[in-house]
């Protein structure tokens, strides 16, 4: 379910995001991977951080990955499928890159809430200056290096700002934790996220994207 | 002791190897509450069993299925039913692997069965024969594999049926076995699928010729009831889209309809060769018997409908196969399976193959099934010799 390429990647070998995400992950937690693609980050925690993880992945070949590294990966879509999960049965539960592609972002988010104790999220950033300058500009439906999809066959259909998704945690009455800005330079820098929705000159402006770790409040 | 296996019906192919038999005297204490003793257990085995004991993989054959999964059938002469998943190189790879798949119990394979003669009267069992389960099925195929000084199975894979049987195994012995692939079931047959093996079931009871059973006695076999019922259930083993892109309403060695009740239609005449064909390898009353054990089957009756309380902690991995055009068994309940085990949270993936070739998928080349197979199951053998 991922769109986001791999690019520059940490001494991890994972993409910046998931190496972001790792790192909330506590040793031995509990943790449910929604749309874990071909499995890449949650082997670094099950192997790497004794985690017990299990996978939801809509995509038969990344679910077929999943299984040949001893992986338990459900296939099935978070959009549907959430609904089945007990709540508060994983210490947490991690959305990657997934949440600008699922009909009803805010339906899902409340079961990530429902359903673990803290949840980490990636996702891109439509607030990206690039992304402004390419519809202001150009004239043209923003793609970028990490959106790169015509407006016409693009999966992510629910874009938003990084601001838009702090309103969003809001309104599904979670708190965060934490959150990490994604730079260009595929680096992450933490940023306070009461100032991402004032002004006009933050991380909403200037990070590709965004990775939080979220609570119910 | 072990033996060769008796089988019912002639063989056409006497070269190929018909595998061994087991007797136990120790009577098999079915759900029933009836022993059967003594019984035999008719199996096939593939490969080589290594030092440790550690590579063994049980294979469950589904309704007319039999033993002879990867080698010829000697009654029939045909490739086994299963040569794409299981020989050398296969996903169920037999240079790696020493590979047992046993006649079920009911069935007439060599395995006990309502067509062997009743120690206690000398006639065959007919009727007289104890409705089996499938957990009696597993039961005995645990005496198999306890036979073979096997402790724990690296897998146990299967499809339908034999699928029921996977799940068996993982909730009755769930020590015993490290990985468990079921293919194309459920945890319960459901109302749909009861009533189709009914349809079958009274096709057979009413061809005169089945004589309550009693046909061994009266030289008689009901192929017409027993064909009707094959026939019956090959429908539901293919989806209408399969049929249509096979047979449409092509003719069958005629230009025009005939205006007669002969087969004019290809797809009548391809019925009606499944179940020529099936008759001349298959017991009337095994089939009375082995689908009774269908119906019967739900795992989580016991347990008040919980299916997640049939498993155990300890529960095996499980790989979940389904396809999206099964209407036999969906993929929702294959999916209801998955989410029980998560519930108790046992290691559980689960795939939904896209096909249009319905049920019967899983016999067929399905290259996303075998490379999930491969993939489970090398990651399950680890490091094994």
């Amino acid at each position: 379910m991922s769109e986001l390429r791999p690019d520059i990647t940490h001494g991890s070998g994972l993409r910046p995001d998931l190496a972001a995400i790792a790192d909330m992950i506590r040793p031995g937690a509990r943790v449910l991977d929604v749309g874990c693609g071909d499995g890449a980050l949650l082997e670094h925690l099950v192997r790497g951080k004794g985690v017990d993880g299990r996978g939801i992945e809509i995509s038969q070949s990344n679910v077929n990955a999943c299984v040949a590294r001893g992986l338990a990966v459900v296939q099935g879509d978070a959009d549907s499928d959430l609904v089945d999960y007990p709540a508060q049965v994983f210490d947490a539960v991690i959305l990657s890159q997934t949440i600008q592609a699922t009909e009803k972002p805010r339906v899902v988010l409340e079961h990530l809430l429902r359903i673990g104790r803290r949840v980490a999220i990636s996702l891109p950033n439509f607030g990206y200056w690039k992304v402004r300058c390419s519809l202001l500009v150009g004239g043209r439906m923003p793609r970028t290096k990490t959106l790169d999809y015509s407006w016409w066959n693009t999966p992510n259909i629910h874009l938003c700002t990084l601001a838009d998704f702090v309103d969003l945690t809001r309104e599904c009455g979670a708190t965060i934790v934490e959150a990490h800005a994604l730079n260009d330079n595929g680096r992450t820098a933490t940023m306070n996220p009461d100032k991402l929705t004032r002004g006009a000159f933050g991380p909403n402006f200037f990070a590709q994207g965004g990775v939080f770790l979220i609570k119910k409040s | 002791m072990t033996e060769a296996p008796r089988f019912l019906h002639a063989m056409k192919a006497p070269a190929a190897d018909a595998g061994l038999a087991v007797t136990f005297d120790a009577p098999l204490v079915l759900d029933s509450g009836k022993q059967l003793a003594p019984f035999t257990v008719a199996y096939m085995t593939y490969g080589a069993l290594n030092a440790a004991k550690s590579n063994a993989i049980l294979i469950c054959h589904a309704l007319t299925g039999d033993q002879f999964v990867a080698s010829d059938h000697p009654i029939t002469g045909k490739p086994g039913w299963w040569t794409s998943m299981v020989g050398p190189g296969k996903p169920i790879d037999t240079d790696r692997f020493f590979v047992i798949c046993a006649n079920v119990i009911g069935g007439c394979m060599g395995s006990t069965g309502p067509a062997d003669t009743d120690p206690a009267t000398g006639k065959p069992y007919g009727t007289s024969f104890p409705l089996v389960t499938i957990r009696d099925m597993v039961r005995a195929q645990k005496r198999l594999v306890d036979h073979l000084g096997i402790e724990k199975l690296l897998a146990v894979v299967g499809g339908s049926m034999g699928g029921m049987q996977v799940l068996q195994w993982a909730a009755s012995y769930p020590g015993c076995v490290r990985a468990v692939v079921p293919i194309a079931c459920a945890a319960r047959h459901s109302a749909q699928n009861i009533a189709f093996h009914e349809v079958g079931r009274q096709a057979i009871m009413a061809d005169p010729d089945w004589h309550n059973g009693e046909y061994q006695l009266y030289g008689t076999k009901p192929s017409k009831g027993l064909a009707v019922a094959r026939m019956a259930a090959h429908i539901t083993y293919v989806s209408e889209m399969a049929l249509q892109r096979k047979f449409g309403r092509a003719l069958q060695n005629r230009e025009a309809l005939s205006f007669q009740f002969t087969p004019d239609f290809q797809i009548e005449s391809y019925l009606h060769y499944q179940g020529a064909s099936f008759v001349d390898r298959f017991d009337a009353n095994s089939y009375l018997y082995i689908t009774r054990a269908m119906d019967y089957f739900d795992l989580a009756e016991e347990h008040g409908g919980h299916l997640s309380e049939v498993f155990h902690l300890n529960a095996p991995r499980f790989c979940i196969i389904s396809f999206s055009s099964d209407w036999l068994f969906p993929p929702a309940e294959n999916k209801r399976i998955a989410h029980a085990l998560n519930a108790v949270a046992a290691q559980v993936s689960f795939v939904e193959i896209k096909t249009d070739k319905g049920h019967d998928a899983f016999l067929l080349d399905e290259p996303e099934m075998f490379a999930t197979v491969r993939g489970f199951l090398n990651h399950a053998a680890g490091d094994l010799a």
